[in-house]
């Protein structure tokens, strides 16, 4: 309740938050009178901040689902492959011609999945460790082979039109946000995530062995199948907008399981609030801060991995095989 | 009534056949413990008799109906499988684990109703654990985690409750406890099937045992007409005395 009250405040707050006229929170009545103000609000800072209100939504949401599907508490689109495999998707097709957004959001789909297809592959096959931690290193192993091939695409890249728009896929960033490509992308992530909502209950019947699960009268194979594709394309969608921004589905649902417990029905409102108020304040710091802007990526990769380095060492996470 | 009938079942993983020919029919409110030495193909059996494993000869009848023909969330109303070991990956609280196995009584799209925690508060209070409900359940002992299990079988409220080596971490007075949890279970029309590797567990637990030997049936009876040294020789492959002790059976080895 708290959150969606803090959502409330957040999204007008973050809107008038900026450096127009002059550095600080604008006066509302500027938006009747100045034209300029309101141009700049509706037409730049709100899709801004429904973009990060739906990348934050929907990098929480998909990391917990990723969460549950693979029952494994450390798991992130960034984490298993989806994230990087979406940007290299993402580059090839910008640099092999300049396409619209939705060849751009289906390419990075196409990599995204393959990238976590991979990464379970490998996982399958390793001869060391658990389960948990084969997923992990096989996660970084693909993660790393796909930015090696982003490196290979930027070095062909040309330098002065397309290197720039693939440096951003890799930083992460609502810089670019407009309407349309927010309209573009919307329908898959929404239904994406109203599809995940419908599960958050039984997501924790998938976490468990398969054979349990199969047991609790589950069609394991089939249902993990289409949370796994809800998962990624949304992930992907978001990937076409905003580049990589990394940490969030790791630590919102992990910050959300230590607000309200483990099970995944209480834990994915929360999240979902979550995600969606932590995105939005670190773009709005991104674009405020200093002059310039702050890559959203970087700022979610600090506050995350400080975040998540003190969630583990602060013993209540626990991992048990 | 029979609840529960494999007749000529071979089944395997890939080309490796673990059981052979298996024919096996056990009725509402048997307790019938699989004996055998590891990797025989007792969890093979139960993996059959759950539908998780499709045999590739023979056939499966659950309820009078082909195992095959059930849906699924059908199935998980009808026979239920507590696993020797669960893997927990996040904290639950031990009732919203036990929860979980109101699963098949709860659309895919939905969540669980007072009702239904109501029945997971029952499962909890059956197996003695109802003081614990609100504990996590990653902090339990192996015992209660064993209980915990069965309290989550019992919520799907099966006809057929399948225990795949219920006794393989728990000691003296836990084995006991359990013991006679399932004895009241069996008594009230519930059809038991266990498997286990030590025959006074089978003794202490089962109105009938059934032996293998190499995936197949070596012998089918009431306790004492089964565990005989001679027939228990010859399924484990090592000298196997019986003695009698105060009316109960003794396994020498």
């Amino acid at each position: 309740m708290w959150l969606a009250a803090a959502l409330a405040v957040a999204v007008p707050l973050a809107a008038l938050i900026g450096r127009y006229p002059s550095p600080g929170i604008m006066n509302p009545t500027l938006l009747w009178s100045d034209r300029t103000a309101f141009l700049l609000v509706t037409e730049l800072r709100l899709p801004r901040i429904a973009a990060a209100l739906l990348l934050g939504a929907g990098l929480s949401v998909s990391g917990l689902v990723l969460q549950m599907l693979f029952g494994n508490p450390i798991v992130e689109p960034g984490l298993i492959g989806v994230s990087q495999g979406g940007a290299f998707g993402a580059a090839v097709a910008l640099v092999a011609f300049a396409p619209p957004l939705w060849v751009v959001q289906i390419a990075a789909a196409v990599t995204g999945g393959a990238g976590l297809a991979l990464s379970y592959t490998i996982a399958r096959r390793f001869r060391f460790g658990g389960w948990i931690l084969r997923l992990v290193l096989a996660g970084i192993a693909v993660s790393a082979l796909f930015s090696a091939g982003v490196g290979i695409v930027k070095f062909v890249a040309d330098p002065l039109s397309e290197l720039p728009s693939i440096t951003f896929w890799m930083l992460g960033g609502l810089a670019t946000t407009t309407w349309p490509r927010i309209a573009q992308v919307s329908p898959v992530i929404t239904v994406g995530l109203i599809y995940m909502w419908t599960q958050r209950w039984r997501t924790n019947v998938l976490s468990l062995d398969e054979r349990v699960s199969f047991s609790l009268g589950a069609a394991p194979g089939r249902e993990r199948m289409a949370l796994l594709i809800a998962a990624t394309a949304t992930t992907a969608s978001l990937v076409a907008i905003s580049g990589i921004v990394g940490w969030v589905g790791l630590l919102v649902p992990h910050a959300a399981r230590r607000i309200v417990g483990a099970d995944s029905a209480r834990v994915l409102p929360v999240a979902l609030l979550l995600g969606a108020l932590f995105v939005l304040a670190s773009d709005t710091i991104a674009r405020t801060i200093i002059v310039g802007e702050i890559p959203l990526g970087v700022l979610t990769s600090l506050f995350g991995a400080v975040g998540f380095i003190w969630l583990l060492m602060s013993n209540q996470v626990r991992v048990i095989k | 009534m029979t609840v529960l009938e494999l007749s000529g079942v071979s089944a395997g993983y890939g080309e490796h056949t673990v059981l052979r020919d298996v024919t096996l029919s056990v009725a509402q409110g048997e307790v019938v413990a699989i004996l055998g030495p590891n990797g025989v193909g007792k969890s093979t059996l139960l993996n059959v008799a759950l539908g998780w494993l499709r045999p590739t000869a023979g056939s499966v009848s659950l309820i009078g109906r082909p195992l095959a023909s059930i849906g699924a969330s059908e199935r998980g109303r009808t026979v239920s499988l507590v696993p020797p070991v669960d893997h927990i990956a996040f904290e639950y609280s031990i009732l919203e684990y036990v929860l979980l196995g109101r699963a098949p009584y709860i659309g895919r799209m939905q969540t669980p109703g007072s009702d239904d925690v109501e029945k997971a508060r029952e499962a909890l209070a059956r197996v003695g654990m109802d003081a614990m409900a609100g504990h996590g359940v990653l902090e339990t002992s192996a015992g209660e985690r064993q209980l915990v299990l069965l309290a989550r079988s019992l919520a799907q409220d099966p006809a057929v409750l399948l225990l795949d080596e219920p006794s393989a971490h728990l000691d003296l007075a836990n084995k006991r406890r359990l013991v006679e949890l399932l004895a009241r279970e069996a008594a009230g029309g519930r059809t038991i099937v266990l498997t286990v590797h030590e025959p006074e567990f089978a003794a202490a637990i089962a109105d009938r045992v059934v032996l293998l030997r190499d995936g197949a049936l070596l012998a089918d009876g009431v306790p004492d007409s089964v565990m005989t040294a001679d027939l228990l020789t010859r399924a484990y492959g090592v000298p196997i005395a019986v003695e009698r002790v105060a009316g109960r059976s003794v396994f020498i080895w």
